[in-house]
């Protein structure tokens, strides 16, 4: 295993262009821009759809759309249409983060009790408070299901990216494909990997804090641990 | 579109014949490989939650990356097709032995009891009672895994052997947008196709959810 690449502090120093640290942080860039137009456009959506119900048959059927589109085709097809640039990149990789997003928003508000979302309304609270109040952050485990395979799904896509031009880790992996440069190729994949796990665990971690505690039974099982009378 | 594709019809073909093959080989190894990874999470209940850590971690390495550390792993060479065969083999293993296991836990106490009561040893129980009753589980998780293998097949064209993905490739060089979109309509009509065959198998092989569904 050649990891002469990956362990050359040359390669690791921030300020130097196409360092690993700088191709990491662009890489994070565009993942974050691409995360957050997809989830401006498909929240709304499917919050609309769950709370309203129209539209269900779009919000059923985009995450099985999503997943069959190629992403290389699609990114390859962009950059063909609408020449090379970020802003096709871009636009590729917000669309793969739309279908997840919007099937799981759905998904989320549709998987919890009517039964709840009458009580709500019978205290009270007016439609924005019952989707705001009750509905979303009771959809929120599953919303942050498919927001964390829209977030692996853009850091994967966008290695493949630098393959239409785009910068980011991708670089490292297709410039040394072309150079057969195999250490960088190297290099490169495993700083990916690394980012999409260490990436996969925190977004874990944010979903556990921002989660209501009363709705993954963390909040039941501290009570039922005070001694019972 | 219909132009490119009868001038070009050997070539489209050819990749879309690598392409089944490269997409569904790692379907049959992972089914192959994550049924009785799955019972040994079931089996074994200590060793379910380390079995779902350790594929989430495999899944959610990029494709790509997968692609070209696999050759480091297991000794083969960068450019082979083998490399995009077992990564998508991984990737079907780490969504599939979660979903058999979660499967056969979905199924009722009650009916396993029934069963051994019935005088069913564990075997026969297995693939007589609990597979069949998980059958809907395992096969939602068998249709995931097959359509974004389908999809991500393509991503090894920028290893030199991506089926349908070598028109993608082609059609960038050339700056073209027909090849492409024969591509991308294609990788979806062969997605769709697979994942309506799984559809129809459920429906054959749990002919009781439609009897119970008719009834209500």
């Amino acid at each position: 295993m050649d990891s002469s690449y990956l362990f050359d502090p040359e390669h690791w120093d921030p300020g130097a262009a196409g360092s690993i640290p700088q191709l990491l942080l662009s890489h994070l860039g565009y993942s974050a821009l691409a995360l957050l137009f997809g989830t401006l456009i498909a929240l709304p959506v499917g919050l609309f759809i769950g709370h309203t119900g129209r539209g269900s048959f779009l919000a059923i059927n985009a995450g099985n759309a999503g997943r069959s589109l190629p992403t290389l085709g699609l990114l390859m097809l962009m950059v063909t249409l609408l020449g090379l640039g970020l802003t096709p990149v871009l636009i590729a990789l917000t669309v793969l983060v739309i279908p997840p997003v919007l099937t799981s928003t759905y998904a989320g508000m549709r998987s919890l009790d009517a039964s709840v979302v009458d009580a709500a309304r019978g205290m009270g609270m007016r439609p924005s408070q019952v989707l705001l109040r009750v509905e979303f952050p009771m959809a929120l485990p599953v919303l942050m299901g498919g927001f964390r395979s829209a977030a692996l799904q853009v850091i994967a896509t966008a290695t493949v990216a630098a393959a239409v031009g785009l910068g980011g880790l991708g670089r490292l992996l297709i410039d040394g494909l072309a150079l057969n440069d195999y250490s960088r190729v190297l290099a490169g994949a495993v700083v990916v990997a690394a980012l999409a796990i260490v990436l996969d665990l925190l977004l874990g971690l944010i979903q556990r804090s921002i989660v209501s505690p009363g709705l993954t039974g963390r909040a039941v099982r501290t009570r039922r641990a005070a001694p019972a009378p | 579109m219909i132009d490119y594709l009868q001038r070009n019809q050997e070539l489209v073909l050819e990749a879309l014949g690598e392409h089944v093959v490269l997409a569904l080989l790692p379907v049959l190894i992972g089914i192959v490989v994550s049924l009785p990874l799955g019972y040994l999470g079931v089996r074994f209940p200590r060793l379910y939650q380390p079995m779902v850590n350790v594929c989430g971690i495999l899944y959610s390495i990029p494709s790509l990356a997968l692609f070209v550390i696999l050759p480091v792993v297991i000794g083969t060479k960068v450019l082979s097709p083998v490399n995009i065969v077992v990564a998508l083999s991984i990737y079907t293993v780490a969504l599939l032995a979660r979903t058999v296991a979660d499967g056969l836990r979905s199924v009722d106490r009650t009916l396993t009891d029934a069963a051994t009561a019935m005088g069913y040893r564990r075997i026969r129980r297995l693939f007589g009672v609990e597979l069949p009753l998980a059958l809907p589980v395992v096969l939602a998780g068998l249709r995931v895994a097959t359509v974004s293998n389908i999809s991500l097949v393509s991503v090894g064209a920028l290893i030199g052997v991506g089926g349908l993905g070598a028109l993608f490739t082609r059609g960038f060089q050339l700056f073209y947008a027909e090849p492409i979109i024969v591509g991308v309509l294609l990788s979806v009509l062969l997605a769709g196709i697979a994942d309506l065959l799984i559809v129809l198998v459920q429906r054959a092989l749990t002919p009781w959810a439609r009897l119970s569904a008719g009834r209500v």
